[in-house]
């Protein structure tokens, strides 16, 4: 067994540690594993550069930035605000808390997409949250900005697995499948239910117990 | 038929604006360096397949030094608030149902485009739904604003720059599973996983299993490369063989404690450290503060539920 191959993994926590740029810190740590593996430095690069090129859909989001920017130059984020202002029982928590249950209840029927942080959170849920809470400072604005963009993931993570052609879901049954346990989705699917209503509880708890500090 | 390489293409054709664009914005110091980073990234789109491995390599080693020695900035904002808070009075709430036109088309895209597999790529019908809101968002948007061509493409250069190069990284940290995959981390971890669980415990080994889950995913930044490890190591030979726990209870809640992980980790960039960069956040681990104190107790959630469910 080669323990070195680990050295990529110690570049990693060291890079972050001393806050060195993240996308230094990555190559680094291919370097590094790379090496340690016994590659030459043409086949890391190589290797690098062809996940690369394999996972270019994962930067593709990018493409709804000069939408969202048009319409934030005429006035969405400020119209987003305003409503909330204007909704007397448009509380921090019923917000947070009724995104929650959106984004879980969809994502659980497979429609992933239909939110994010470049499509829903950035011009409407982050305003809009903030807005709610009416932050005292700086620090506390950023706080339920922070909670608004976790809200989104946690929403979209322990909904989706409830879905049953959901990558996570087909990855299981493939592995399973590999080693000789045959799994269909739907035996999968059932098992993420009793998960995301703990995890609906214990967010929307967390997130009332910030809707009470702040009253 | 519509697939992927379309999507590339606009997404390539998008940078490639925001790369002119940024080539001539004087309100930045460091405008070429934008310019460029953009511009390797617009190649990449538009011509990745043809370049071949080692180029690909090369042009990733180039974005690397660009970002690396600070050569990315930023330009003035334009626009004022008060133009702002004007569109906001005179637009009302149609703005949001401008907003809505993405989402709306995704799902539609998502549910209609299957029954026309010979139109848009099955595989891919979720990125081609997402590209055709926005496509169609933005025609809506334009026609109805009265904006110039340009007036969009500043808007999304704006905020590409505000993200920087925090752009790349979720895509960069991908590439890195795909290398440490070719050097058997995976492999390593997870003989020195089962190497640390004492015999007989029921208990150690669900435990292990769902910690490793979640740490393995913290390090690797995706559950997805943590749960074939961790299955194999823990998961398949004590818990489903040895201790006959029911394989689909051991498989689906051991990758959601993978999902606490990635709650809990900068290397997770996609979820954690790029909405940090899109909400303008002074500090960029305040998305991950604000996700571990729910994270802990779903974590160990999810081991109780193994424990209870599995056997």
């Amino acid at each position: 067994m080669n323990y070195w191959v680990l050295a990529g993994i110690a570049v990693m926590i060291a890079g972050f540690t001393l806050r060195l740029n993240a996308l230094v810190v990555v190559v680094l740590a291919a370097l590094a594993t790379g090496l340690a593996a016994g590659l030459e430095l043409v086949a890391i690069v190589s290797a690098f550069g062809k996940a690369f090129n394999d996972t270019r859909y994962v930067s593709v989001v990018w493409i709804v930035l000069p939408v969202i920017g048009l319409m934030e130059r005429h006035g969405l984020q400020e119209r987003a605000r305003a409503l909330i202002e204007g909704l007397k029982g448009a509380t921090l928590p019923r917000l947070l808390t009724g995104y929650l249950l959106l984004r879980q209840v969809t994502s659980a029927m497979g429609l992933t997409s239909i939110a994010g942080h470049a499509q829903t959170v950035r011009p409407l849920l982050a305003p809009m949250a903030e807005a709610a809470a009416r932050p005292k400072d700086e620090a506390e604005a950023e706080r339920v900005k922070a909670m608004a963009a976790g809200t989104d993931n946690v929403g979209l993570f322990f909904g989706e697995d409830i879905f049953i052609a959901i990558g996570s879901i087909l990855l299981m049954k493939g592995f399973m499948e590999q080693n000789g346990i045959i799994l269909q989705p739907l035996e999968l699917s059932v098992w993420a239910i009793p998960t995301a209503f703990a995890a609906f509880a214990i967010h929307g708890l967390r997130i009332w117990l910030m809707g009470r500090a702040r009253a | 038929m519509i697939g992927l390489a379309h999507v590339y293409i606009l997404a390539g054709i998008a940078f490639a604006a925001f790369a002119l664009l940024s080539a001539g914005d004087a309100s930045n110091p460091k405008r070429w360096g934008n310019a460029a980073f953009w511009g390797l990234l617009a190649l990449s789109m538009l011509a990745g397949d043809q370049l071949g491995d080692f180029a690909n390599g090369l042009l990733v080693l180039a974005l690397v030094a660009i970002a690396g020695f600070g050569g990315l900035g930023r330009g003035e904002q334009r626009g004022s608030a008060e133009a702002r808070a004007a569109g906001a009075a005179r637009h009302g709430n149609r703005l949001f149902l401008l907003a809505l036109v993405i989402p709306a088309v995704a799902l539609a895209g998502t549910f209609g485009f299957k029954a026309v597999p010979w139109l848009v790529d099955p595989k891919n019908v979720t990125l081609v739904s997402l590209a055709l809101g926005a496509l169609l968002a933005l025609v809506l948007g334009m026609t109805w604003l009265k904006a110039t061509p340009a007036e969009p493409l500043h808007e999304g250069r704006r905020l590409m720059d505000s993200v920087g190069w925090a752009a790349i990284l979720p895509q960069m940290l991908a590439s890195l599973g795909a290398v440490f995959a070719l050097a058997g981390v995976g492999q390593v971890v997870g003989d020195l996983m089962s190497a640390v669980i004492p015999d007989g415990s029921r208990l150690a080994a669900v435990i292990a299993y769902g910690l490793g889950m979640a740490l393995f995913t913290m390090v690797m930044g995706n559950a997805f490369a943590a749960f074939p490890v961790m299955t194999a190591a823990i998961g398949l030979p004590l818990l489903i063989h040895q201790y006959h726990g029911d394989p689909a209870v051991v498989a689906a809640i051991g990758m959601l404690a993978g999902f606490c992980g990635t709650l809990m980790t900068p290397m997770a960039a996609n979820f954690n450290v790029v909405p940090a960069a899109l909400l303008e956040l002074k500090d960029r681990n305040a998305v991950v503060k604000a996700q571990i104190p729910t994270a802990l107790p779903l974590l160990a959630v999810n081991i109780a539920l193994i424990w209870f469910l599995a056997f």
